[in-house]
């Protein structure tokens, strides 16, 4: 079979890969329009040192017998508090279980996150963000979710978008490829961001694929995929805004790449010292995204150690309170397992209802 | 109450879906080849035309995305109806349907109610061979969080889609193979029916026949066997297999003191052993004799006719049941 120029090639590829601000805490050219305003990175900052502070207590929870099993974000708060400063109230976020920086900007209480992770499902109907999706434990089961809001939003005529956050080793599931290919075919207003944290539980990304990003899987479905520096609030950021912006206008779908790295354990019941070298970890401290913003604000003459210590202080503080009035609520009585389970309870199942009751629930 | 009309079992689904399609701007059906082809058993055929892209829509072959796609639209406000062309295409879905619709609602603290309805077809006879004939309605009975539907009547044909429709929570319809031609009247206004009760669709007194979807049939043929032997059977159509409605069935072997259940699913660990178990739980002192079953031969289901009726419950082996239950 001869190979002639010009007709053998059907499709060529590049990916774009978005940086504003590198490891350093310099700006690599010149930034997005919010950017000149200091309360708007001041609150990127922000949102991101309440994530960790977040992580910090709710490790420190579950170390001390007071939370239950716990996926800490280290690392990667520019990832979820950038995705969803771009996003707007009525938007839909459907996370995977790293995103707390991005539940918690778009008004989930602390409090509620703590319930939830301490086995109480009640901390999952929130209060506020009403649409937005309970975490999914499953990996990459709720990304054909995230299309199906999608069109319920589409067809609903406003200008709205759903946004699914999953990690790199759910880019292998099956799901998340079939939910990929009829985003694209139906033009859908979704936005798919990918946190590759370069490892999958023990796994790096390398061995889960042989594809140089996981931008390019976009591709295959016929719609654009981007990669973006994922310790860069700014770029993350400007970067899901112009996705959702796209969404909005009709242009469809977009799966995001945001390059981050896990710096702690997978959860709180992996122990990653035994699979990952920790040189590679400690080299990775050095792009952090906290550190990279406060850098480049205090370059900026824009951050004053008063104004950090001040921040500190409130973030701990919203943190520490938090965690008391979750673990001031009485847990739920034993007959609540069946509160959940179908909008009116079915009469064959009262028998196991009482039988839950008169073992001592209420 | 208006005049009947002659119709079949398939005219009743596709009734359905259309009446749904015109009360409420919310539902949609979704799955593979429910457009342009009309359906793989022919139930949507003309919906297309009648109601457009956007509320009958083709899907690729993407089982498990298409029937996640409808939990989020369902919590997107709409009232989807998936279509799953026949129940073995639902095992790639299997993450979605029990892993995932039938616990949102536990997962997000009573917050996120999925009001999905998945249609499938079900069942042997069609000569589909053995990866196209499963019964697996009562293991999908297994699963709390679920509703488990099988219309064996036009009525119910008509009628539970309706009800499911308005259920807040995710409901399975499974529509026997063997009925989608079956034909018979039906009054022209045929509503919603209840999806929480079994039926009685034969009274007797001698020995209760149980059973429901495809099977139904077979066993009111049984009955009338029965009554030519002076044995009067009692045939009760569980209609729902999930939430089991235990008081029908409790009460007609009461009545009776005989039970024979029958279904096309395998024997072990199948919607009949349960029906057995709750009898024994619930019924033992009322019983003259133990509870007998007619089921599905454990075997997968052969292509060849002849074997593929010889793995099925047939009319003799209902009358040998009963029969025998009886001490003749």
């Amino acid at each position: 079979m001869a190979r002639q120029p010009g007709h053998s090639i059907v499709a060529r590829f590049s990916i774009e890969a978005v940086r504003c601000i590198d490891a350093a805490g310099r700006a690599v050219g010149p930034l997005p329009g919010f950017a000149a305003d200091k309360r708007e990175l001041a609150a990127l900052y922000r949102g991101m040192v309440l994530t960790r502070t977040f992580d910090q207590k709710a490790v420190a929870l579950q170390r001390t017998g007071q939370l239950g099993t716990y996926a800490s974000s280290l690392g990667q708060e520019a990832v979820a508090v950038g995705l969803a400063s771009a996003m707007r109230p009525e938007d839909v976020l459907l996370p995977s279980f790293r995103e707390h920086g991005a539940q918690l900007w778009r008004g989930v209480a602390a409090e509620e996150l703590f319930r939830y992770w301490g086995g109480d499902e009640r901390g999952s109907d929130f209060a506020a963000a009403r649409a937005d999706w309970p975490v999914s434990i499953p990996v990459a089961s709720h990304v054909p979710h995230a299309v199906g809001v999608a069109w319920a939003l589409q067809l609903g005529g406003a200008p709205r978008v759903a946004v699914c956050v999953l990690g790199d080793a759910a880019t292998s599931k099956g799901d998340f490829y079939e939910a990929l290919n009829l985003a694209g075919a139906w033009a859908l207003p979704v936005v798919f961001l990918v946190c590759n944290n370069r490892w999958g539980i023990s796994v790096p990304v390398e061995r889960q694929t042989a594809a140089g990003t996981l931008a390019q899987k976009a591709l295959a479905a016929g719609i654009e995929g981007i990669q973006v520096d994922g310790n860069d609030v700014v770029a993350v950021r400007e970067v899901v805004a112009g996705a959702l912006d796209k969404a909005r206008r009709g242009g469809g779908a977009t799966l995001v790449e945001a390059l981050t790295y896990r710096l702690g354990d997978h959860t709180t019941a992996d122990d990653a010292s035994r699979y990952r070298d920790s040189a590679e970890v400690s080299a990775r401290w050095h792009e952090e995204p906290v550190a990279r913003l406060r850098a480049f604000l205090t370059a900026q003459g824009l951050w004053s150690k008063d104004e950090e210590e001040a921040l500190l202080g409130e973030c701990h503080a919203a943190i520490e309170a938090a965690a008391e009035a979750y673990r001031a609520t009485p847990p739920a009585p034993p007959t609540a397992i069946f509160d959940s389970l179908f909008a009116t309870l079915p009469a064959a199942l009262e028998a196991q209802r009482r039988e839950v009751a008169r073992r001592g629930g209420d | 109450m208006s005049q009947p009309v002659e119709t079949t079992y398939r005219e009743c689904v596709k009734q359905a879906i259309r009446e749904a399609m015109i009360r409420d701007q919310r539902v949609f059906l979704m799955g593979e080849d429910v457009g342009h082809y009309g359906g793989c058993y022919a139930v949507s055929k003309g919906l297309l035309a009648e109601f457009g892209e956007e509320r009958i829509r083709d899907t690729p072959l993407s089982e498990n995305a298409f029937t996640g796609i409808g939990i989020g639209a369902a919590l997107g406000g709409l009232r989807p109806i998936v279509e799953i062309m026949t129940v073995n295409f639902s095992f790639l879905a299997l993450d979605q349907i029990i892993n995932n619709a039938a616990t949102l609602l536990h997962m997000s603290g009573g917050a996120f109610n999925v009001p999905l309805v998945i249609r499938m077809a079900t069942g042997a006879g069609r000569q589909l061979a053995a990866q196209h004939s499963h019964s697996m309605e009562g293991w999908y009975a297994h699963i709390p969080g679920l509703k488990v539907l099988t219309p064996a009547t036009l009525e119910d044909a008509r009628g539970m889609l309706w009800t499911a429709l308005e259920d807040p929570d995710p409901v399975l319809i499974f529509e026997h193979v063997m009925l989608y031609n079956r034909s018979g009247t039906l009054a022209a206004d045929a509503g919603p029916v209840d999806i929480a009760k079994a039926a009685v669709r034969r009274e007797g007194s001698d020995v209760s026949l149980l059973t429901y979807g495809g099977a139904l049939y077979k066993t009111l043929e049984a009955a009338d066997k029965l009554a030519e032997e002076g044995i009067a059977a009692e045939v009760v159509d569980l209609r729902v297999l999930r939430p089991l409605d235990t008081a029908t069935i409790v009460a007609s072997v009461a009545r009776t003191r005989r039970a024979v259940v029958i279904d096309e699913g395998w024997r072990s660990g199948g919607v009949s052993a349960e029906i057995a178990a709750r009898i024994m739980e619930q019924a033992f002192w009322e019983l003259d004799a133990p509870v007998e079953r007619v089921c599905g031969l454990e075997v997968p289901i052969p292509y060849a006719a002849h074997l593929e009726q010889a793995a099925l419950p047939q009319v003799e082996g209902i009358v040998a049941a009963a029969r025998r239950s009886l001490g003749r």
